[in-house]
């Protein structure tokens, strides 16, 4: 295992260490101090825990890499990550996986407003509450909630999954609860199996997507835009 | 018996032709009228403003013999690797999905023939632009369709987009008909649906939070290319000012006669401000910060020779950039479609409705059959004599001033022809001394 400390050395050295590194190497870093765009641009397989909370897209557009976070995060936790894993053990503010390609990313506390934003295949899991505006104009991939979800939640959402088990206070334009077929009911599983999440009940939660009414443009729907 | 008339019969200035036409259309159809291009008004533009050529008070250099540099370093500011252009005219960001691979291809061909750089589009990196551009810029979009860090690295520039032109707040829409299967799939949405693209970016808001961006970007990127950042032409001055607070390497302001791949009439014709109009405050702001041409400037919207390119210079741009201009020197709008125009209900030189993804020339198409009509190597080489053609306009105009570089052109080279262009542009009215305003 190798230690950064950012007592010792500046953002630059440790995130070009960190895309410099060879595959399988493990990091720790300490003393993040809330530092912005810790960890990003990662391209290969590599563990980082980063021991502390850290500021805005940490591990930001990685591909590869596994990411644990021994604290809270700032607004745009993993943006536009295309693979690999994120694992925040507090909670995240504002963006979380925003415009995510692919990966996942798993959250012990609660996401604050437009977690999910524009996903276009990550899958996003928040043990607590999510705020408003959740998964607005989200494209591809799954946003599990353990916990509650704020207004407007999946906002002009194309054809990403939601599932929640907590209370959502409204839905966005055209995103409507849908049925929980077996094919989602797996879909779920596979989602928290692999992010090794096992205390739930499936049943629990319910699944919301788009209605497709808003597809394409049709003046009938005017109120609505 | 029917009275005659003794007077002509009389038109209406407010309700004109193409205004009763349109409320007819809207009546009849429900839907506002969504089309490509900028601002068709007769706007207070460059061609308002005339150089004073050297004579007695001042030394004019001798045409084709004395020099006239016409290179500029872009992004020099943060990046160890600027942007070294050939000529300070640059291909504006259009992207694949409006535009066809073919189109890009050509657009990447001729910038590279003459050594400029061209840039991407909301939709991300398409192979075909990579591999013929040789400095291409790649643009961070709000919706980041096709955004990916692998691209990332492969730009030799990257654009923050915060506004275009044509629509300063707005958004941007690729309508369902241009959606064939390669778009789809670089946007990460299904065939043939409308494809909004956000108006704001999903993952900041504001000037501090741009500024942690831009740090990103340069750790993703190790420091190593320029960081632009586009707005549109609204409130130029705090605009350019924030980007570059903000640790913008290049700003780009782009003027309300810039063009999209589609939006709405209204908003194109009614939001934002002309391009003359930008430049001045613009270059302010960069001066009141110590930053002019430490930060550079890009000024877009409209520009359609080397006397505009030589005027943009001339009020403080560091360079210009061009796209409606570029399509046009690719074949767009060419009078040789005219049959297939007509078929369309318009004519070459008022075609604009790109989004329909009809194009005769096959550049705003994804059809098959049309995008065939747009030969890349042709296309470029034709883009490659028009960029040159605007090169030598401006030296032409800047020897006749004195100046053995482009962008040692100055307001003081300039006038103005009415009054209003002399308050835009900060420069007198021709044959007074006033500058409105000042």
């Amino acid at each position: 295992m190798h230690i950064l400390d950012f007592n010792k050395l500046s953002l630059r050295d440790i995130n070009k260490t960190l895309q410099g590194s060879d595959k399988n190497s493990f990091f720790s870093i300490r003393n993040p101090k809330g530092s912005h765009a810790l960890a990003v641009g990662i391209n290969k397989k590599i563990t980082v825990e980063v021991v502390g909370s850290v500021g805005y897209y940490c591990a930001g557009m990685n591909k590869f890499s596994d990411i644990k976070v021994e604290g809270s995060a700032g607004p745009g936790l993993g943006e536009n990550m295309m693979s690999g894993n994120i694992h925040v053990t507090g909670d995240v503010s504002q963006y979380a996986g925003a415009s995510g390609h692919g990966g996942s990313i798993l959250v012990d506390g609660n996401a604050s407003s437009r977690c999910g934003i524009s996903m276009k295949g990550v899958d996003i899991i928040v043990k607590g509450n999510v705020g408003h505006m959740s998964a607005f104009m989200a494209q591809r991939g799954n946003l599990v909630i353990f916990g509650d979800a704020g207004h407007a939640l999946g906002d002009s959402i194309y054809e990403a999954n939601i599932y929640v088990a907590g209370e959502v206070a409204s839905l966005g334009a055209d995103c409507i609860e849908k049925k929980m077929t077996k094919k989602h009911l797996s879909n779920l599983e596979n989602i928290l199996s692999n992010a090794y999440v096992s205390d739930y009940n499936p049943d629990t939660f319910r699944r919301f997507g788009s209605a497709r009414s808003l597809y394409n443009f049709n003046v009938d729907n005017a109120k609505i835009y | 018996m029917k009275k005659k008339s003794i007077t002509e019969p009389r038109t209406s200035y407010t309700f004109d032709a193409y205004t009763n036409s349109e409320i007819r259309r809207a009546a009849e159809t429900g839907i506002y009228d969504i089309r490509g291009g900028g601002s068709k008004r007769n706007l207070p533009n460059f061609d308002d403003l005339l150089f004073l050529g050297a004579s007695i008070s001042r030394y004019p250099l001798e045409g084709y013999r004395e020099a006239c540099n016409t290179k500029v370093i872009l992004g020099d500011r943060f990046s160890s690797n600027p942007l070294n252009l050939e000529i300070p005219i640059t291909i504006a960001g259009m992207s694949f999905g409006a535009l066809s691979a073919q189109a890009k291809e050509a657009l990447g061909r001729g910038a590279s023939l003459v050594g400029t750089s061209t840039t991407t589009g909301d939709g991300g990196m398409t192979k075909e632009e990579r591999g013929h551009s040789k400095q291409l810029v790649y643009q961070l979009l709000p919706s980041r369709y096709g955004m990916n860090p692998d691209d990332l690295r492969k730009a030799d520039a990257i654009e923050i987009v915060v506004g275009q032109g044509a629509k300063p707040g707005g958004g941007g829409m690729l309508l369902g008909q241009k959606i064939n299967d390669r778009v789809a799939e670089m946007r990460t949405l299904p065939k043939g649906i409308d494809q909004r693209s956000p108006c704001r970016h999903p993952d900041w808001t504001g000037p501090d939070d741009m500024e942690i961006k831009i740090l990103e970007l340069r750790e993703i990127t190790g420091w190593k290319v320029p960081i632009f950042v586009k707005v549109a032409g609204s409130r130029p001055y705090y605009d350019v000012a924030l980007a570059a607070k903000s640790g913008a390497d290049v700003v780009v302001v782009d003027g309300m006669q810039g063009g999209t791949a589609a939006t709405q009439e209204v908003f194109i014709e009614n939001v934002g401000i002309p391009t003359l109009a930008c430049v001045r405050p613009a270059v302010r702001a960069l001066q009141e910060l110590g930053l002019h041409r430490k930060v550079q400037l890009i000024v877009s919207g409209g520009i359609r020779n080397g006397a505009d390119v030589a005027k943009a210079l001339a009020l403080g741009a560091d360079a210009v950039s061009i796209g409606s201009a570029a399509l046009i020197a690719l074949g767009d709008n060419d009078p040789r479609y005219q049959k297939d125009y007509e078929k369309l209900g318009t004519t070459a030189g008022s075609f604009d409705d790109w989004h329909e993804g009809l194009d005769p020339a096959g550049i705003t198409t994804q059809d098959k059959k049309l995008v065939k009509r747009l030969d890349p190597k042709l296309g470029g080489k034709r883009l490659a004599n028009y960029l040159n053609v605007m090169t030598m306009e401006a030296q032409t105009i800047a020897r006749a001033c004195g100046k053995n570089d482009l962008r040692n052109l100055e307001p003081e080279d300039l006038c103005a022809l009415t009054v209003e262009s002399a308050a835009m542009a900060g420069v007198p009215l021709a044959g007074t001394n006033w500058i409105p305003g000042n």
